[in-house]
């Protein structure tokens, strides 16, 4: 019997194309994924199975775990009118300069009282430091800013106002502090606003999870 | 621009110069591929999905012209205390039955006690009274909106108002009763 010869292959696999394949991959999954942006206040807001995307675009006011509030204007085409609208209200006297600044800010986080005094400082410091715009019952400046922003807004959607509108809190905060906001929004007659949460999946077998409402 | 010398040089061939053996310019890939799934699965694994929601909330006006009057069969009042703590009773709050009706649970227990309630009452008489104390978190105001919309309860059958100083004293004691700090 003939003996059948076998030709003997290489078991070695050229690499190249599935090193290919793993970089792409990698490189795909770094630029892919969305950034944070560095947080200068830090929030770890409560969980709740709400489904709904909070808007990048809008009008926060961030409770800090010690109950100090800040307030970030981020619709930038409205963000100069509702700071004039202020300095004009409660007669701030700032300089055309002192509002580029203050325009420039992220978090507004100090009394009108010392507004002017922040502004000249040279070295802006870290919101984190900042006292917080006061909430207290006698004196809720939140009311005032967000008096200045239902005003700016008048003219325009007001649904889409309150869909701007998020409140974000962090976990530890005390009640009472979270209270004087609401305060703050209803004296304005806005009475409704969006809690920034963490989403959460609806646990099973609760009626939520056995009949979810229909979305529209 | 300049070019690289790519010939050998000044070396003169001839029978006197060796011929270097020429190697073999493929590398093996695999440990580099090994490296680069190694890293996927870092980046997969270390990159958390936090998708930042938003949850409504409807705050009620102002009106002291019109209160709600609500039954006291349909009634469940629930506080937020301190330390996580839940307080509950059904109804109305009378001197004589106090230590019956006020009881304690926690946000585990809480979901039960809601759905339980709501499966016993007529859906036009149910309404949960929302108390928070002066050391309830955030979290804790939320959580127990959440626990509304998580067993169903209808909009407008639950409602946030102020406690009374008939229930601030009493969980101050059953708080010191329990040892909560």
């Amino acid at each position: 019997m003939p003996k059948v010869k076998i030709p003997r292959k290489s078991t070695s696999i050229d690499m190249t194309a599935m090193c290919d394949v793993a970089f792409l991959l990698l490189s795909f999954f770094i630029l892919a994924t969305k950034q944070k942006p560095p947080e200068a206040l830090s929030v770890s807001p409560p969980n709740s199975v709400s489904a709904k995307a909070a808007p990048d675009k809008s009008i926060l006011i961030t409770l800090t775990k010690d109950g100090r509030s800040f307030l970030m204007l981020g619709d930038e085409t409205k963000k100069a009118d509702i700071i004039n609208n202020i300095n004009a209200a409660k007669g701030l006297n700032l300089t055309a300069a002192e509002i580029n600044k203050l325009n420039k800010t992220l978090f507004i986080g100090v009394p009108f009282s010392q507004l002017k005094s922040f502004l000249s400082m040279a070295v802006e410091p870290s919101a984190d430091k900042l006292p917080g715009i006061p909430t207290d019952s006698t004196n809720n400046e939140m009311t005032d800013w967000l008096h200045s922003v239902t005003n700016v807004y008048a003219g325009s959607d007001q649904r889409q106002l309150q869909e701007m509108l998020l409140v974000k809190g962090d976990n530890a905060a005390h009640y009472p502090a979270f209270k004087q906001i609401k305060e703050a929004f209803k004296k304005n007659e806005i009475y409704k606003f969006r809690i920034v949460t963490n989403g959460e999946a609806v646990p099973v077998g609760s009626e939520l999870y056995l009949n979810p409402p229909k979305s529209n | 621009m300049a070019e690289m010398d790519t010939s050998s040089g000044g070396h003169k061939k001839g029978p006197g110069v060796k011929k270097s053996k020429k190697l073999s310019t493929r590398v093996d890939l695999t440990p580099m591929v090994d490296l680069g799934f190694l890293l996927i699965t870092f980046f997969v694994f270390t990159t958390t999905m936090s998708q930042s929601t938003a949850m409504n909330m409807n705050e009620p006006k102002d009106d002291s012209t019109q209160v709600l009057k609500v039954k006291n069969s349909g009634a469940m009042t629930i506080l937020l205390g301190k330390g996580d703590q839940v307080y509950y009773y059904y109804g109305q709050l009378e001197a004589d039955k106090l230590s019956e009706q006020f009881k304690s649970t926690n946000f585990k227990e809480i979901r039960n006690l809601i759905v339980s309630k709501k499966k016993a009452t007529n859906i036009d008489d149910l309404m949960y009274i929302i108390k928070s104390d002066k050391e309830s978190t955030f979290k804790n105001a939320i959580d127990i909106l959440d626990e509304m919309s998580i067993c169903a309860v209808p909009p407008g059958h639950y409602a946030e108002v102020d406690m009374t100083p008939t229930e601030e004293l009493l969980i101050s004691k059953t708080e010191e009763a329990n040892g909560i700090k």
